[in-house]
C-alpha cells in the first residue's frame, strides 16, 4: 500500500495534453459573441449531461473525460449531480418523445446564466434517427443551443476541443478573428 | 489593540483559506489517481461562479429554505472563532467552549437538514434522514471524548486545553482514546469516505449532498464555503488539542508569524493524511455507520473510565 501510494504520488501522471480550443467550436461561438457576453462565469464551469433519449454511445465517451487520460477536472471544468449545480446542460440524443418534457424541465430548472451544448449527431442534426416518429427533432428546433459537437459518437478529444471553447467563451477569453 | 488584531485575524483567515484547503485535497487526490487534478486556486473559482448565478428558488420554499444557508454558515464561522488557530487568546467576552462548539455544529446541521426537507423532494428527504442518524451518533461520541479531555485539562474552553496540553500532561492512554475518538467523528462531521463522499454524483450514496440538491447561486456558494470551513474547523480543533506546538500565547509578531507558519503547515498536513486515507479506502454502506461511531464512542467512554480509575489508584 505504501509503495503504491508513494509511486503515485512520485511518478508523471498519466493524463495526455489537453487539446487547443477546437476551431469549428470558436468559429460557431464567435458568431454569438453579444449573447455569451451576458454569460461571464470565468474559469469555471459545472456540467449535466442529459440523455433526452441516447444510445449511449455519447455516454460512454462523455465518462471517458473523467478518466486519467482526459482529466476534464484539471480544467475547472466538472460534472454535477442537480441541474441547480450546473452551468452547462450536455445534452445527448434524439430527443425521443418521452423526454422532451423531462430535457424543457431540466433546462427550466437550471440557473441563468447557462449553456446548453448539443452533443453527438443525434442531437445536432436527429442523426440515425431524424424523422422518426418517436423523437421530437434535432436540440435546435426545440430550444436554443449555444454550441454543436458533432460526431457519432463524438471522442473525448473532439468534446474536450469543444468544452474548451466554451470554457473561453465563459471566461470572455475568446480569441479575436478576422 | 493586539488582542483585537489577533481576533479580527483567526476570524477571518480560516474563511480565506478553507477553499486553499479543499483545493489541496482534491489535487493530491487527483495525484494519487494518476490524474494532474484541479488548480490549487480551482475552489475560489467555482465559489465566484456560483456568487455570478442567479439563485433558483422551488416554488413551495420557505422563509426556512433561504435563510438556512446564511444561518448554517455563521454558526459554523462562530465555532470557528472560539478555535485557536494562531494565538490563545480567541473570541474576547464570548467564552464559546468546546461543548458550545459542538452545539453551534449541531445548530448548523439541523438547519441544513430542515432545509432539504422544506422543498419536499425525496432525496432532501434522504439526506436529511442521514445526516440526522449520523449526527445522533457523532454527538455523543464527541461529548464523552471532550470530558475525557476536559478531566485532563481542567476546562472545556479551547485556549485553556491548548495552553495545559502544550505544558505537559505526559503520555497517556486516554489522550490517545480521545484523539481516535475525535477524528472518527471529524471524519463523519465533515462528510468524508469512509462515511459520506463529497465527490458523488448518485443521489443514493450521497448525505451531504443529497440535502443541497435544490440550492443554486449564491445559496449554494455559502453552503460549499461552510462545507470548507468545516474542515478547516476540524483539523484546526484537533491541532489545537494534540499538536498545539507554536500556539503564539502573547502577542510578539515573531511568535505569531510562526504561529501562523505552523498552523498552515498543520492543515496542510491534515489535507495530505486525509486525501492518501480517503484514497486508500472505500465508502461503509449506510447501515454500517452505528458500528463505526460506535466505536468512536467506545473509544470516549474507554477514555474516561481509564481516567476515574487512573485518579482512584494514586
Amino acid at each position: 500500500m505504501l509503495k503504491q501510494i508513494t509511486r503515485a504520488l512520485l511518478s508523471r501522471p498519466v493524463t495526455i495534453d489537453g487539446p487547443a480550443a477546437g476551431d469549428a467550436a470558436l468559429k460557431e461561438l464567435a458568431g454569438k459573441v453579444d449573447a455569451l457576453a451576458q454569460k461571464r462565469l470565468g474559469r469555471s464551469l459545472a456540467i449535466r449531461a442529459i440523455d433526452a433519449g441516447s444510445c449511449n454511445g455519447c455516454e460512454l465517451e462523455i465518462h471517458a473525460l473523467n478518466n486519467p487520460i482526459y482529466d476534464l477536472e484539471r480544467f475547472g471544468i466538472r460534472f454535477v449531480a442537480s441541474p441547480r449545480h450546473a452551468d452547462v446542460l450536455l445534452v445527448t440524443g434524439p430527443v425521443s418523445l418521452n423526454m422532451q418534457e423531462a430535457l424543457l424541465r431540466t433546462i427550466a430548472a437550471t440557473p441563468a446564466p447557462r449553456f446548453v451544448v448539443a452533443a453527438g449527431d443525434c442531437a445536432c442534426t436527429g442523426g440515425l434517427f431524424a424523422g422518426s416518429y418517436a423523437c421530437a427533432g434535432a436540440l435546435e428546433s426545440i430550444v436554443p443551443v449555444d454550441l454543436r459537437i458533432a460526431g457519432c459518437p463524438p471522442t473525448p478529444l473532439q468534446l474536450l476541443e469543444g468544452l474548451l471553447a466554451l470554457l473561453a467563451a465563459s471566461a470572455g477569453k475568446m480569441p479575436a478573428r478576422p | 489593540m493586539t488582542t483585537l488584531l489577533i481576533f479580527v485575524a483567526q476570524l477571518l483567515l480560516p474563511v480565506a483559506a478553507a477553499p486553499l484547503l479543499t483545493g489541496f485535497v482534491r489535487k493530491i487526490k487527483a495525484r494519487l489517481l494518476g490524474r494532474r487534478g484541479p488548480p490549487l486556486l480551482q475552489p475560489y473559482r467555482d465559489l465566484a461562479r456560483l456568487l455570478r448565478k442567479e439563485p433558483i428558488l422551488a416554488d413551495n420554499a420557505s422563509w426556512l429554505f433561504r435563510g438556512a444557508p446564511y444561518g448554517a454558515f455563521a454558526a459554523i464561522w462562530l465555532a470557528m472563532t472560539a478555535i485557536p488557530t494562531v494565538a490563545t487568546t480567541t473570541s474576547p467576552g464570548l467564552g464559546l467552549d468546546l461543548i458550545a462548539i459542538a452545539g453551534l455544529l449541531g445548530l448548523a446541521r439541523i438547519l441544513i437538514a430542515l432545509a432539504g426537507m422544506d422543498v419536499g423532494t425525496s432525496f432532501g428527504g434522504i439526506g436529511a434522514s442521514r445526516e440526522m442518524t449520523i449526527g445522533a451518533l457523532a454527538e455523543p461520541a464527541l461529548f464523552v471524548a471532550i470530558i475525557a479531555l476536559a478531566i485532563i485539562a481542567n476546562s472545556t474552553a479551547l485556549p485553556d486545553m491548548s495552553r495545559a496540553m502544550s505544558e505537559g500532561v505526559g503520555l497517556r492512554v486516554s489522550l490517545a482514546l480521545a484523539l481516535g475518538a475525535i477524528v472518527m467523528v471529524a471524519i463523519a462531521e465533515t462528510g468524508r469516505i469512509p462515511v459520506d463522499n463529497p465527490a458523488t454524483h448518485l443521489e443514493l450514496t450521497m448525505v451531504h449532498e443529497a440535502m443541497v440538491l435544490e440550492y443554486s447561486g449564491r445559496h449554494l456558494a455559502m453552503i460549499e464555503l461552510g462545507a470548507m470551513l468545516k474542515l478547516v474547523l476540524y483539523l484546526s480543533l484537533i491541532a489545537s488539542i494534540f499538536a498545539p506546538w507554536g500556539l503564539a500565547h502573547g502577542g510578539g509578531a515573531g511568535d505569531l508569524g510562526a504561529a501562523l507558519g505552523l498552523w498552515l503547515t498543520k492543515l496542510a498536513a491534515g489535507g495530505f493524511v486525509l486525501a492518501v486515507f480517503e484514497t486508500a479506502i472505500a465508502k461503509m454502506r449506510v447501515f454500517r455507520y452505528p458500528e463505526f461511531l460506535g466505536a468512536a464512542l467506545l473509544f470516549g467512554i474507554l477514555g474516561v473510565v481509564f481516567l476515574y480509575i487512573s485518579q482512584h489508584l494514586k
